[in-house]
């Protein structure tokens, strides 16, 4: 079913300036050319009836109800598969239309149980819709002959239910799950009366291909798929467009509201980054935002050892104000901190960290991009002078050669996954670097060209491989670096990649890739008029994620790939507001809009805007902060939405960090890993409960709309107000857009950023100013942001994990598509049905010579720690490669994880770790002390002192 | 902070301007670095490090830490 505020215009719109003319019942119409007939009377305000149309999908015309008469064509042809022609005249209504019209619905009914009463869709069934406007009375055949009324109904979904007894085998579902979604799950099965959809090979949806997107669902004119929340609650009375706050794609969603209850996320049509389309978790999983295990009430604690006690909130944020001056007091300005959040809205983000700046007056501010994107941020404006992504996601329709470097798209970016696959099944072709063979290098209709299949740790070498047989071959595009780069960066670039040692031949030892690959790809991407380069952590979190991010800009700009659709340098963020943490001033180092805390003509400026005096010098970055607490010099944190215990590497080496300190402050809607370390648990409130922006993988601002009050009382930005007034500093603003209009008023890639703007555009792609005051969808396109590219030297420096014989293989770590980073929103929802717990890859080599099978527990060693997780023997991993997922904080992926990080950022390395393996029968002594001391956390907070209202 | 700590991050900048042919600039890319991202604390202990003997430093970092120490008196 549809939004109930969407309108349908029964194909999808086409792009075209070459206009037609033609008179629909009477009426001139003017249209692009290639429009079907049904949109074009559609956007006339003339309404075709119709079923097996949609404007989500190619038209298909089975159903036989969008006929229409035609002057000069012999019969009555489908209006949603006759495109117009200059000067047709069209007639949609007249006696012989409707009695083929009322014939072809009285057979659908004949098939259809009428229990529309009683049914999930009443009220918004276009088959019941449709039976109205044709006029049907009676149905003549009976409902005694054969029928599909008694089939059984599928309910193995969590989410949705399959009724095939209500299905009209339009195909729509069939269809969506091809065009919209790409993994080609559903089929009609059999022919004529026998035709059914069938979910992979007759099986259950549950058991079957089917990744629960959705779009089927959406598709579907009847009751036939249809969500189990409309079942259980009835249908909405009405939307508001938000904005999902899961994955970086951004998806624009219609919140469907009955009261203050979400019945259904339906994804927006209009939405600029997803058309319409989802996946399982933004689609479906929002159920954590009504969990139990919600905190709505403020706590305090003297110690970690201590009960909890519920307090007022006046009492919360003073002890919590008046711990951090005690700190200060004793062991100076610079003794505390605080660490935005991703996946909180850029408004709360920069008002965190100009409470660490301004209020706490000194600059140790982070974010969780530190151990994500921070190398994105650093390498791309060395080389190219901004810290973001150079597209926009439609970029990619205009691409001829899609290259994926170290990201995992079908499960980590499922949407924009899709929309690659659709411009790859039009012949794009493909090259995968990635030491796994990820969903996107085999999949229906999806055959990578290449497949790099690369040692962890090695991209530096194989990016150096690749930029020296674009350079040694002649694929370089000298005019446009002439014209757009540093003449004399290149050369020395140049003169650095075309050294023998970087050839593909000299570096097959360091990256295990086959030389022929290398070159093939090399020149498959450096051959292409439009090469574009989309990435993931599997770049950045190396440690030499910055100087893999430059190489990829190297070869980017030596290709002539950057500066119009189709090409560019793409970071695929992990997080919903990773880019736009970023952009708030998050980092240390620097202000709103990537500007350096030492630069004193910004730095004046904000002065004059906070009336404060602001520090001059870079403050502590996270990892830096947990070094600080263990010597005794970093005593307290505020932390928002984030859950450093789980989500850092070296479990052990941050829990001790945390102990050390005097008072944690986390804000949260859940008792976070972190928050068993607070001191003051501070009640946070989901994207649902407030008003605010986020930015995502292409820089772009979207709303995010309140569909209900926080359960807390108040939305987090109004949190680190109180926070801030009570420690001296005013933050007075009564609605997020204020904040919005001060960041405006204080970066120049913002001053054209208004709530006001927003509402009328939708969404808004960063530079938005005077030079674009509707926003940017391409950078770059006639300089660069820093002028003239700079090409940067990529020297491969192995990693500091070295596999021996002690330690022989290499854990990489990754993500998995029905949970979301520490998983503590997903694991909340019904998607723990596809993945309850994080599970090793072992390739079957490996596994047999250490006696390993599926199922089995292994214990996983490391130089840091040790852990035990289950096993699954694949070969999706390489040998001597093990992969894990950590969004479980039982698995103690974390545990293993090193301390080693990327030299320019600190961000981690996640990637690459020597481990061993072994069968074992127990969990690790760690497992074994989280267990306890995670209970007693439990029964700390069981123990709360409550307050009554 | 723990000094190895230190001693393997400020190794690790060096590290990344070893291909620099020149070697003034990959010195000054060093010491540009870690004036602009490392926080106070960090520079100094660093730098009495580099008083202690700065044995784990690679060369070129030490010479971009004897730098930074100038820099940090200049700044006094």
């Amino acid at each position: 079913m549809q939004s109930i505020s969407d309108k349908d215009y029964g194909t999808p719109r086409v792009d075209s300036t070459t206009k037609v003319k033609v008179n629909i019942d009477g009426t001139s119409v003017e249209v692009p050319e290639g429009t079907s007939v049904i949109r074009a009377a559609t956007q006339a305000g003339i309404n075709i009836p119709k079923l097996c149309a949609t404007d989500m999908l190619e038209p298909f015309g089975s159903c036989r109800l969008c006929l229409v008469e035609i002057e000069g064509v012999k019969g009555y042809p489908a209006s949603c598969t006759t495109p117009v022609k200059q000067g047709m005249k069209i007639t949609t209504q007249n006696g012989k239309l409707a009695k083929l019209r009322r014939d072809v619905m009285e057979l659908y009914i004949s098939d259809h149980p009428l229990d529309c009463l009683t049914c999930d869709a009443n009220g918004h069934c276009e088959l019941q819709d449709m039976a109205g406007v044709v006029g049907l009375r009676d149905v003549r055949y009976g409902y005694e002959g054969d029928n599909h009324l008694q089939l059984e109904k599928d309910e193995s979904n969590p989410y949705f239910n399959f009724d095939p007894a209500k299905c009209i085998v339009c195909s729509r579902c069939v269809r969506a799950c091809n065009e919209v979604q790409g993994t080609f799950a559903l089929t009609i099965q059999s022919r004529g009366f026998e035709s059914k959809v069938s979910a992979s090979q007759d099986q259950s949806f549950m058991d079957s291909e089917c990744v629960s997107c959705g779009a089927c669902v959406q598709a579907c004119p009847t009751a036939t798929l249809s969500e189990k929340s409309i079942s259980k609650l009835g249908q909405a009375e009405h939307s508001v467009v938000t904005t999902c706050a899961y994955c970086g794609v951004g998806c624009s969603f219609k919140a469907e509201i009955k009261g203050n209850t979400v019945v259904r996320m339906v994804p927006n049509k209009d939405g600029h980054a997803n058309h319409g389309h989802s996946c399982v978790k933004g689609r479906f999983a929002f159920g954590y935002t009504t969990h139990k295990d919600r905190i709505t009430k403020p706590m305090i604690r003297n110690s970690i050892k201590d009960p909890w006690k519920e307090v007022s909130w006046d009492e919360a944020i003073n002890y919590a104000a008046s711990e951090f001056k005690r700190i200060q007091s004793e062991h100076g300005v610079n003794s505390i901190g605080g660490i935005t959040s991703s996946r909180c809205t850029n408004e709360e983000t920069f008002l965190v960290q100009k409470l660490v700046r301004a209020a706490f007056g000194n600059n140790n501010v982070d974010t969780c991009a530190r151990v994500c994107h921070s190398p994105t941020g650093y390498g791309l404006k060395q080389t190219l002078g901004e810290s973001a992504g150079t597209q926009d996601f439609d970029s990619v329709m205009e691409s001829d050669v899609i290259m994926i470097i170290g990201a995992n798209p079908s499960e980590a970016h499922p949407v924009f996954a899709s929309q690659m696959k659709r411009r790859i099944r039009q012949g794009a072709g493909l090259i995968v670097i990635d030491p796994r063979s990820i969903g996107m290098v085999k999949s229906p209709h999806i055959n990578a060209d290449f497949h790099l299949k690369l040692l962890p740790g090695t991209n530096v070498a194989l990016i150096t491989a690749l930029a020296h047989v674009v350079v040694t071959e002649n694929l370089i595009s000298e005019d446009y670096i002439k014209e757009r780069c540093e003449w004399d960066s290149y050369l020395k670039w140049k003169a650095f990649v075309s050294q023998e040692r970087h050839s593909p031949e000299a570096t097959v030892s360091t990256t295990g890739v086959p030389a022929e690959l290398v070159r093939g790809a090399a020149s498959l991407y450096g051959s292409a008029n439009n090469g574009a380069i989309y990435y993931g952590l599997g770049v950045t979190e190396h440690s030499q994620g910055s100087t893999m991010v430059m190489g990829i800009a190297n070869l980017a700009m030596a290709t002539a790939n950057l500066g119009r659709k189709g090409v560019g340098v793409n970071p695929l963020r992990g997080q919903n507001n990773v880019q736009g943490s970023c952009d708030m001033g998050s980092f240390p180092h620097e202000f709103a809009g990537y500007r350096h805390v030492s630069d004193d003509s910004v730095r004046a400026m904000f002065e004059e805007a906070w009336k404060v005096e602001l520090k001059s010098r870079p403050g502590l970055r996270i990892p830096n902060m947990f070094e600080a607490s263990l010597d005794g010099s970093f005593k307290g944190i505020y932390i928002q939405g984030e859950d450093i215990a789980q989500s850092d590497p070296d479990t052990k080496h941050v829990q001790a960090a945390l102990e050390a300190m005097e008072c944690i402050v986390v804000q949260d809607i859940f008792m976070n890993e972190t928050a068993n370390y607070a001191h003051v648990f501070l009640p946070g409130s989901t994207f649902l409960e407030k008003d605010g922006t986020f930015t995502n993988a292409e820089r772009r601002i979207s709303p995010v709309r309140k569909v209900m009050p926080p359960k807390c009382g108040y939305a987090d930005w109004e949190v680190t107000c109180m926070l801030s007034n009570a420690l001296g500093y005013a933050m007075n603003y009564t609605h997020p857009s204020e904040i919005m209009d001060e960041i405006a008023r204080l970066t120049p890639t913002f001053t054209g950023v208004t709530y006001k703007k927003l509402d009328k555009l939708g969404s808004i792609q960063w530079p938005c100013n005077d030079k674009a005051p509707n926003g940017t969808p391409i950078m770059h396109e006639e300089t660069f942001v820093r002028g003239k590219g700079k090409f940067l030297l990529t020297e491969y420096v192995p990693s500091h994990e070295k596999v021996n014989a002690k330690y022989p293989l290499i854990l990489t770590t990754g993500r998995i598509l029905s949970q979301y980073n520490v998983g503590s929103q997903t694991r909340r929802t019904a998607n723990v049905a596809w993945h309850d717990e994080d599970i090793v890859e072992i390739h079957p080599n490996d596994a047999e010579e250490r006696g390993v099978e599926t199922g089995d527990w292994i214990g996983i060693t490391s130089r840091s720690g040790e852990t035990v997780l289950r096993a699954t023997v694949t070969d999706l991993v390489q040998p001597g490669v093990v992969y894990t997922t950590f969004h479980f904080p039982e698995s103690g992926a974390n545990v293993v994880t090193s301390n080693h990080s990327d030299w320019a950022t600190n961000c981690p390395e996640y990637k690459v770790t020597a481990v061993q393996v072994a069968k074992v029968t127990n969990p690790s002594d760690w497992q074994k002390r989280h267990q306890e001391f995670t209970s007693l956390q439990k029964e700390l907070l069981g123990k709360r002192e409550t307050v009554t209202e | 902070m723990n000094i190895d700590y230190l001693v393997e991050m400020a190794n690790d900048i060096g590290n990344y301007f070893t291909s620099e042919p020149q070697r003034e600039e990959a010195i000054n890319g060093i010491l540009n670095h870690i004036q602009r991202f490392w926080e106070d604390r960090m520079q100094k202990q660093i730098v009495d490090y580099l008083d202690e003997g700065g044995e784990e430093l690679s060369p070129m970092v030490k010479e971009a830490v004897s730098r930074l120490k100038n820099s940090l008196v200049e700044a006094k």
